[in-house]
């Protein structure tokens, strides 16, 4: 959208505002069950018995919870100033050295700014460094400088770097120590501050590279990573008052994709197969399933639901995930939109 | 007209920066309200005693250029901006909302008067320096000011533009330093010591001043001496700054990045800031 700055806008002065604390809240709704910092509790849980584990971040322990790290650990602490690449390459020094670093930063300042530091001094060597970025995708109203709409298109061309999008608290919380047992170079999207709880109720188990089928059904299949399974468990709720049945199939780990798992269900037949992400059209979990699915000759009816290619408003979120199509109620009317045609 | 009004005492427009960003604050009842009342008396004086620029157009190719580098002191800029007539002041109230020209990460696209895109810290100062050079090209007498902050100078970006702008020698460029020592996660000289800061810009051949960036006398003398100075460099005006400034009981605050304040504080913000006016 093509904006103009010299429009003055209508001003409603009884209208009702969605606040600051809406923009840079958690994605958490108002009732939801939730956990505080579970990647900072996480990681001091892990490193009690791992003396290796180190923890590195560029001004924003307090913003990717890693002042929990910071304050149980203070000699294993390293604070870097607001210098990504300087963080990184950092990190990658200690790590040649038998250390674990995890750094933390913002999600686009990893990908954006510090991509030729983690490519070279990391990944290349396969380095033992855990990238752990806060605000993916569309989780913050502040605009482009903040939203890292496209980490996992930049991350997803990098050779020899694993790709993390959790669900929940639940889920940092049991893939924080996997990727500390993970041999090699790790990036993984942060979900901070009050993090939604859900996957317990389903008796979920974190495991790397794999997918997981949390719920069956026979019309949609929507496969989804990060808190979008969230939003699908929802859809798949709402879709059921209209007697459409929709099974999730959760793919955390986006590289390496569990292609196996995903082909297998795909490969059912009479399934509308939807991919459900937090990031742009291009180049994330949707093109990467559509890509595989093609080349080995599943071809099912093919939809996504994603951001749009494009620099998205700022704003506050509730409204900008309607407004983007990743809110529940956008998700449920376009899966059934799709079903009826 | 190039400069905006003579007649009212930069003092004066200090005050009403604090409390046009007071007042932007409150509508949304947190941010980065230390910030803007911290630097407001550097803006005044950007604004009504340095610049050139024509309010009814933003975008006039003889005003001074001002890069605001970091993007959440918006509602600081945007602050002046009204104080400048650039801005409708009732526009205040859209601040941080949905489809406002005034979002909370100053953006190039959405407001008149921004000249970039900020917050993606460490950039301001190499598209200062690009602009530099392209007014040069142009044979422009206009300058370029380029806002940024104590702990975006731990971004390398920062020195290599410093490098730069020092080798190409561009005494069109006034780069000013809100060291305000608060940072995201605590007091900026804690997270990496960037002192002595004067002889690092002077060892990068720049034309350095260090002034206490709320005195306005100060200030009026030092950008004064950055715009007159005879050097073929580029200049700097380091501020100190104290954040809140204004504000007794938030100057007190010890963590105030971002500000959280109760719906009940802002009137008595505000009666803080008239009552330091009329003293």
């Amino acid at each position: 959208m093509k904006r103009n700055k010299y429009q003055r806008p209508v001003i409603d002065l009884g209208a009702e505002r969605l606040k600051t604390s809406a923009m840079i809240a958690s994605i958490a709704g108002a009732d939801q069950r939730t956990k505080p910092a579970p990647f900072g509790h996480a990681l001091v849980e892990v490193a009690k018995s791992r003396p290796d584990i180190v923890g590195l971040t560029a001004d924003l322990a307090k913003y990717t919870d890693l002042h929990v790290f910071r304050d149980a650990y203070p000699d294993r602490f390293y604070q870097m100033g607001m210098a990504e690449q300087l963080l990184m390459a950092t990190a990658a020094g200690m790590a040649r050295e038998g250390f674990t670093p995890f750094a933390t930063t913002y999600a686009v300042f990893a990908s954006r700014r510090a991509y030729d530091f983690i490519c070279l001094a990391i990944a290349e060597e396969e380095l033992n460094v855990k990238i752990v970025c806060a605000l993916p995708g569309l989780t913050t109203g502040y605009g482009p400088s903040h939203q890292a709409t496209e980490d996992i298109a930049i991350f997803r061309g990098m050779p020899n770097l694993t790709i993390v999008d959790p669900c929940d608290a639940l889920e940092i919380e049991q893939a924080v120590p996997a990727i500390a047992a993970h041999q090699g170079p790790v990036y993984m999207r942060l979900l901070r501050g009050n993090v939604p709880l859900i996957l317990d109720e389903y008796g979920y188990k974190f495991e790397l590279g794999k997918a997981k089928l949390i719920r069956d059904g026979a019309d949609v299949l929507i496969i989804s990573s990060g808190f979008m399974t969230m939003r699908a468990l929802e859809a798949a709720t709402a879709l059921e008052k209209d007697r459409i049945k929709a099974a999730v199939l959760h793919v955390p780990t986006i590289k390496p994709l569990d292609v196996e798992t995903i082909r297998r269900e795909a490969a059912k037949t009479g399934r509308l197969v939807v991919v459900a992400e937090n990031h742009t059209i291009v180049g994330g979990l949707g093109e990467a399933v559509a890509a595989d699915l093609l080349r080995n000759g599943i071809t099912p009816n093919f939809r996504q639901i994603a951001l749009p290619d494009e620099f998205l408003d700022a704003g506050a979120l509730p409204t900008l995930h309607d407004r983007y199509g990743i809110s529940t109620d956008a998700m449920t009317k376009r899966v059934k939109q799709w079903l009826s045609r | 007209m190039t400069k905006a009004g003579h007649n009212v005492s930069l003092a004066d427009r200090a005050y009403h920066i604090r409390r046009h960003a007071l007042k932007m604050g409150e509508v949304q009842g947190q941010g980065y309200i230390a910030q803007a009342l911290g630097v407001a008396d550097v803006l005044a004086v950007s604004y009504f005693h340095a610049m050139n620029y024509r309010p009814d157009d933003p975008e006039w190719e003889e005003r001074d250029r001002f890069l605001l580098s970091i993007g959440h002191y918006a509602i600081a800029l945007y602050a002046a901006l009204i104080e400048a007539g650039i801005i409708p002041e009732d526009e205040y109230i859209t601040y941080g909302g949905d489809d406002s020209r005034l979002p909370m990460s100053g953006m190039a696209a959405y407001t008149p008067g921004m000249e970039i895109t900020g917050g993606s810290l460490g950039q301001g100062l190499p598209i200062a320096v690009g602009v530099a050079l392209a007014l040069k090209r142009k044979k422009s007498q206009a300058k370029v000011y380029c806002l940024f902050s104590d702990g975006e100078i731990d971004e390398g970006s920062v020195w290599e533009a410093a490098m730069s702008a020092g080798s190409y020698g561009l005494d069109n460029l006034v780069a000013i330093v809100d060291v305000n020592n608060m940072q995201a996660d605590g007091p900026s000289k804690g997270i990496l010591n960037f002192e002595p800061l004067v002889p690092k810009f002077e060892a990068f051949n720049w034309h350095t001043q260090r002034v206490d960036g709320n005195d306005i006398d100060a200030l009026v003398n030092a950008f004064d001496a950055a715009k007159n100075a005879p050097d073929k460099k580029p200049r700097i005006i380091i501020c100190d700054t104290k954040m809140a400034k204004g504000v007794d009981f938030l100057e007190a605050r010890e963590r105030n990045h971002f500000l959280r304040v109760e719906a009940d504080e802002w009137t008595k913000a505000l009666a803080v800031l008239d009552a330091g006016r009329r003293a």
